[in-house]
């Protein structure tokens, strides 16, 4: 399809959605009060963002930005930690049987408890600070980077590794020149995975187990009944993810080059 | 050791063997490739022709025998035997240069002893213009030929090519037979070429080892006394034709041996 044609495409679903939810709620076909419209949620929103601290009643007034740093810095050191220790450690894991017995299991019998089960864990030993919250995104990040990073170094071509051998390479050169960069595509798979993942563990970790971020307005905003704010909340979290996903993407097309893209167009 | 045959396979057998599964691949192979000599070992699909070769690159044990290059016994690969895969096994991430020099840089060379040489290969093998490509904007042809390019680069004293032509175009193949007589004509390397195409064989070599079906085994070497340097009119000289007809003759014979072998085996069952 040409490349004009598709923009409008685009917004034809979150149109209707929206045209959706406007009529349902100025129509009252839910219960009143409950859902706020799409002109309150934007409105609020917009105080949210840029209303003055003083001027106006709402605590929320022009706090939004303070509040996407806070996530946003957790996401990204959060989800920092666990790509500098889950991709290290799956080339290992892939590349070294060794490793791989004693490390893979472990990690295999953790990975099913969900991080919403580790909360308490988290509180009671990191208490209600960011630590808790840094642990949590971490760990939740963790399991899809370093189970594709594994999968991409198995995956790795024998001939090329039978190349690259032959033309001299000695191991550590084989794991960094050619079984790195062969894993590259898988690595950007558990990337992404993980950038999700650490998008949900801090909207868990904030609402729990810190007293500042995206997640603790959330949870603030329904205690005291203020939907609109939650449910611009529940936008700014997937904006947030969405551009932190583009950004990664856009990484992996460029360091991914080499593959002909047709193919993904 | 210069009186040393450059490849010497003793006695060599290779068993694959998963769980139950067992296929004997190469059987009691005896070879000697001499110094500077190009050998053809010509054979049918499956009959263990990649096997061996990986057991003179050192990719793979023999399972009894023993493989020998220069005389001391092959433990690993080395980039003094050079390979050229079957299929081109080229860095996709890699652009067509980068490929290239991948050898002597991974060998530490400094860049300015290899990149001259690097560019006149790439030009011999005609990619001038696609050195900065990637192996997925090229063709299978291009491919196989950045594959030779890279291990010309090594100037390696063992060529161990591995029906490198297998996929490409009559044409193209041709023009890569005369392309390879050029530079053999030129440096004489060693070089054991693996085929299954009779005329390539008796072209490019000085020695054609034709082997039976599986299990791999010798059954005949024929020398090929055709004058160099040759070139592709060669094919039409007597002499080729002489010779081709021989190789068919023994080819033929062999797989009705392997046929009739396997319908008394099926048989028995
Ligand atoms: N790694 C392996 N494990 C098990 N069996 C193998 C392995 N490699 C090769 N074989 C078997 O050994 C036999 C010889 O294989 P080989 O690849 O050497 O044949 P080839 O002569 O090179 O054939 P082609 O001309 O089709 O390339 C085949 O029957 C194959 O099934
Ligand atoms: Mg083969």
């Amino acid at each position: 399809m040409p490349r004009v044609l598709r923009a409008p495409w685009l917004l034809v679903l979150p149109a209707a959605l929206v045209a959706l939810w406007h009529f349902a709620v100025a129509e009252r076909w839910i219960v009143e009060g409950i859902i706020p419209s799409p002109a309150q949620v934007l409105d609020s929103w917009y105080t949210w963002i840029f209303g003055s601290a003083q001027a106006t009643l709402s605590p929320y007034s022009g706090t939004w930005f303070d509040n996407v740093a806070y996530s946003t810095r957790r996401v990204l050191q959060g989800f920092g930690l666990a790509a500098a220790v889950a991709i290290p450690l799956g080339l290992m894991i892939g590349w070294n049987r060794l490793v791989a017995q004693v490390v893979d299991p472990t990690i295999q019998l953790f990975r099913p408890v969900p991080i919403t089960a580790w909360l308490p864990f988290a509180i009671a030993v990191f208490g209600i600070y960011d630590a808790s919250a840094l642990f949590l995104i971490g760990l939740g990040a963790f399991y899809p980077v370093v189970v594709n990073t594994t999968h991409g170094v198995r995956d790795t071509n024998l001939l090329l590794l039978r190349a690259a051998r032959l033309m001299g390479a000695r191991p550590a050169t084989v794991l960094a020149k050619v079984v790195f960069p062969s894993a590259l595509p898988s690595i950007f798979t558990g990337l992404r995975l993980g950038i999700g993942v650490a998008w949900t563990a801090v909207i868990v970790a904030e609402m729990i187990a810190v007293k500042s971020g995206l997640g603790y307005v959330l949870w603030d905003a329904y205690y005291v009944g203020r939907m609109d704010i939650c449910v611009a909340t529940m936008f700014s979290v997937g904006l947030l993810g969405y551009l932190s996903d583009r950004v990664i993407v856009a990484a992996a097309r460029f360091l991914l080059r080499w593959r002909t893209l047709e193919a993904h167009e | 050791m210069s009186g040393a045959p450059a490849i010497a396979l003793e006695r060599v057998r290779k068993e694959f063997a998963k769980g139950e599964r067992r296929v004997l691949a190469v059987d009691d192979v005896d070879l000697a490739v001499e110094q500077r000599e190009f050998t053809a070992i010509l054979g049918p699909s499956g009959c263990g022709k990649s096997t061996l070769l990986n057991m003179v690159a050192g990719f793979e044990g023999p399972t009894a025998g023993r493989v020998l290059a220069g005389g001391a016994p092959v433990d690993g690969p080395s980039p003094a035997r050079a390979v050229v895969f079957q299929e081109p096994a080229l860095f996709p991430w890699l652009s067509v240069f980068d490929n290239v020099v991948f050898g002597p840089k991974t060998q530490g060379k400094p860049a300015a002893e290899y990149r001259a040489g690097a560019a006149q290969i790439i030009e011999q093998v005609g990619l001038s213009g696609f050195e900065s490509h990637y192996p997925a904007e090229l063709s299978g042809g291009m491919r196989q030929r950045v594959g030779i390019a890279r291990v010309l680069v090594m100037q390696p004293q063992i060529m161990l090519m591995d029906e490198p032509f297998g996929a490409l175009d009559a044409q193209t193949r041709s023009l890569m037979q005369e392309l390879l007589l050029e530079v053999w004509e030129r440096h004489h390397q060693t070089v054991l070429f693996i085929t299954h195409d009779i005329e390539e064989a008796l072209l490019l070599a000085d020695r054609v080892c034709v082997m039976t079906a599986r299990p791999g085994r010798i059954k005949k070497t024929i020398r090929v006394a055709i004058p160099r340097p040759r070139s592709i009119e060669v094919t039409t000289s007597p002499e080729f034709n002489r010779l081709r007809a021989e190789v068919f003759a023994l080819i033929r014979e062999e797989s009705l041996r392997a046929a009739a072998e396997s319908a008394r085996a099926g048989g028995a069952r």
